[in-house]
């Protein structure tokens, strides 16, 4: 096999990544009956007898196998009790926000199902019992790891009730939406949602994932993982097409956006596609009035895992550049399998000046952290 | 700022040049008499069988200047004398057609359609004009009647490539497709992928859009689940011979594309062990694209970089993309493709890539 060995030497010239501030960490729970002390004694029987309803075949499982048991998770991250990768505090604390010293971690719990269950009144509820536990196991006992409002868009006035009911608590830090929903999110009916949003100071964090019922591709399903994993960057792709396109942010105009996990370096030649296909098809748009790109610039910061590694490792520094080093935010989505290490991400040596944006600054200025 | 478009002034090729059927109606001489009937009594021949993806009257789906006082674009043999063969006067010019035959539910139906467009496209073109060349529309959803119409198609060398859509009901690797690659590969004839969809799902996992700005650009990353698809089954082992050429994807997408390709089989390859080397090689050795419409960065220094990570001469082909709009005058060549590349991007990769127009 002819394959470059990457280069995985630690980086030893500068040190700047520690105290990062890290923009995707996965909380999990040692058992699904955690969620049950934050639900009403109805929503646990129907927890128990009917379960959760998503637009898919499998109902507990993913419908691409990971390569690595618990849906591709680290093999080194399981507890030494066994339990499940990032349902550990204090292991995590040791493999992660001791061993970096990480100022804060943004928490993006794929748990509880609340986003995409079908009975949007149970996904309403399950919402609101995760938001309890992400306070209750995570961010109360460490102050470092910030919640993230979880929400049932399809469940309009339960979803603002929920961010209504979180605005001014410090202890979160954004709303999590799944990029993979019913609709696009720039339709007008998610709208007073994303105004929400926007109005209680909190940015929108897309991470990948979501279960539409709409095959990942628009040529329906692939067969594999190796399919599904980069389809994320290309749903990711899409969803920005929408929130531009469909008008969000000249109703919105003070609306963030943040995209996880969906890597970053597709960015420059979708917008360079967006500008000229909007030269065009104006007239079809007339809400907008300023250039696609213009919006991106304004609106959307991408975080960096999984971190694309181009072939001549150099031409990530013009990537960077093209999109702006001040919408770029270090992530490494621990624990899971393709998780990004802070001292191995890069490829390339950056400047201490994009360092310190992209480990700290950026984050920083984004969500208010002192 | 980017250079200037320029002209293709010398020996070259145009690999993406539309034709448009003006009506179903048009196609009922083309039809055997089975069919004929079959179409008429059903009253099929009053039906518009346009497809969604491309309105033709979109200002991005037609030049001003190349809109007809009356009737369609580009669906009369003197259009397109009059607005491509005259003022450009390529070596060839590939005809593709984008009709509802191809994606009509019904099988039969859809091959019998295909059929036809296929007849009318050599009589009513390829007979009129030494330098026309076509691709073979097929019943996309259908790839034992595909590879039928391929083998029926394939005696007349004018025909030189098979059209598909980006999007249809499968990712187009899936081995369900493979009776068609391989009529493909044993008669020479690449697999050409133009932008669009038949719509049997949403353009992309988020649903569907509003708006056609949307459709459009989403087009790019729709190609590259395509290529996902393509790579991961293995399509290009299989068939080691076959090209693909991937038409109005836009192109710049491209480098970041492989490399997050790249990245995700280095970590799960176990589960398609038959990928014995990077996706980014095999998409090198077996993938081209049209260079209409060139999603241009602003700078002409971005296009040198994008260029310099597609990291391959041999993978761009010149195309006007008639009738649609992307440039003015017969300033065809995108802004910022250096001089260097212009003869392979004009004419070498075009005869390398179609056996047939040797």
């Amino acid at each position: 096999m002819n394959v470059a060995v990457l280069d995985r030497r630690p980086e030893t010239v500068s040190q700047i990544y520690k105290g990062f501030i890290d923009c995707d960490v996965h909380p999990f729970y040692k058992s699904a009956a955690e969620f049950d002390e934050f639900l009403s004694a109805h929503w646990r029987e129907h927890r128990r007898t009917i379960g959760g309803r998503t637009r898919q075949g499998l109902s507990k499982a993913s419908n691409y196998p990971r390569m690595s048991p618990g849906n591709g998770q680290r093999m080194d991250a399981w507890p030494p009790d066994g339990t499940h990768p990032g349902s550990d505090l204090p292991f995590m604390q040791k493999q992660l926000l001791d061993l970096f010293d990480v100022s804060y971690g943004l928490l993006a719990p794929l748990v509880g199902g609340a986003a995409g269950e079908r009975n949007i009144e149970f996904g309403s509820a399950l919402a609101t019992a995760v938001n309890e536990w992400q306070l209750a196991r995570w961010s109360d006992p460490e102050p470092r790891l910030k919640s993230a409002v979880q929400v049932n868009i399809e469940h309009q006035s339960g979803a603002i009730a929920e961010i209504e009911r979180r605005a001014g608590d410090r202890r979160f830090a954004q709303v999590q939406i799944p990029p993979r929903g019913l609709e696009p999110l720039g339709r007008q009916r998610y709208w007073p949602i994303l105004e929400a949003c926007a109005a209680n100071g909190f940015p929108v964090s897309l991470h990948l994932g979501g279960t539409s019922g709409h095959p990942s591709t628009g040529g329906g399903w692939p067969s594999y993982y190796h399919e599904e994993h980069p389809s994320y960057a290309q749903s990711m792709q899409t969803l920005v097409v929408s929130l531009v396109c469909e008008g969000v942010f000249e109703r919105i105009p003070n609306l963030k956006v943040v995209l996880v996990e969906g890597g970053f370096a597709w960015l420059p030649a979708l917008c360079w596609r967006l500008d000229k296909a909007w030269k065009r098809l104006h007239a079809e748009v007339p809400f907008l009035r300023q250039k696609p790109s213009d919006y991106v610039r304004q609106h959307i910061w991408l975080t960096t895992q999984p971190i694309e590694e181009p072939e001549r490792p150099h031409d990530m520094l013009r990537t960077i550049e093209w999109i702006g080093v001040d919408r770029i935010m270090f992530s490494t989505d621990y624990p899971h399998w393709d998780q990004d290490d802070p001292r191995f991400a890069f490829k390339v040596p950056l400047p201490d000046e994009w360092r310190r944006k992209i480990y700290h600054e950026n984050a920083r200025a984004l969500y208010g952290f002192d | 700022m980017a250079g200037l478009a320029q002209t293709p002034a010398a020996d070259f090729v145009d690999c993406d040049v539309h034709l448009t059927v003006p009506n179903t109606r048009t196609l009922i001489p083309y039809l055997d008499d089975y069919w004929r009937e079959h179409v008429l009594r059903r009253g099929i021949d009053g039906d518009n069988l346009e497809i969604s993806a491309y309105p033709p009257n979109a200002p991005i789906n037609c030049r001003p200047d190349w809109k007809p006082a009356k009737g369609l674009p580009a669906s009369q043999f003197e259009q397109l004398r009059d607005h491509v063969l005259e003022p450009f006067n390529p070596r060839y010019a590939i005809c593709n057609v984008l009709h509802g035959s191809q994606v009509m539910f019904s099988e039969d139906l859809s091959a019998a359609l295909c059929r036809a467009v296929n007849n009318w496209i050599a009589a009513e073109f390829l007979d009129r004009d030494p330098r026309l060349r076509a691709s073979i529309i097929v019943p996309m959803h259908s790839p034992d009647l595909a590879a039928a119409e391929i083998e029926h198609r394939a005696a007349d060398k004018r025909f030189v490539q098979v059209l598909m859509f980006s999007m249809t009901e499968l990712p187009l690797g899936r081995r369900q497709y493979w009776p068609m690659y391989e009529a493909a590969q044993r008669h020479g004839l690449p697999i050409g992928i133009h932008a669009g969809s038949s719509f049997r799902h949403p353009p992309s996992a988020v649903g569907w859009p509003s708006y056609y700005i949307e459709d459009y650009v989403s087009q790019a990353p729709g190609f590259a689940g395509t290529l996902n698809s393509l790579v991961a089954e293995g399509v290009f082992l299989k068939y080691p011979e076959l090209k693909v050429v991937l038409i109005e994807s836009g192109v710049t997408w491209l480098p970041a594309y492989l490399w997050r390709i790249n990245k995700t089989w280095r970590g799960v390859r176990s589960e398609t062990p038959w990928l014995n080397r990077p996706p980014s090689e095999i998409i090198r050795d077996h993938v081209r694209l049209t260079v209409q419409p060139f999603d241009d960065p602003p700078g002409q220094d971005q296009v040198q970089a994008i260029l310099d990570e597609i990291g391959s001469d041999d993978m761009l082909l010149f195309s006007t993309d008639y009738p649609h709009w992307h440039f003015e005058g017969t300033d065809a060549i995108p802004a910022g493709l250096p001089k260097n590349i212009l003869p392979k991007v004009l004419l070498d990769n075009a005869l390398a890539t179609y056996r047939r127009l040797n």
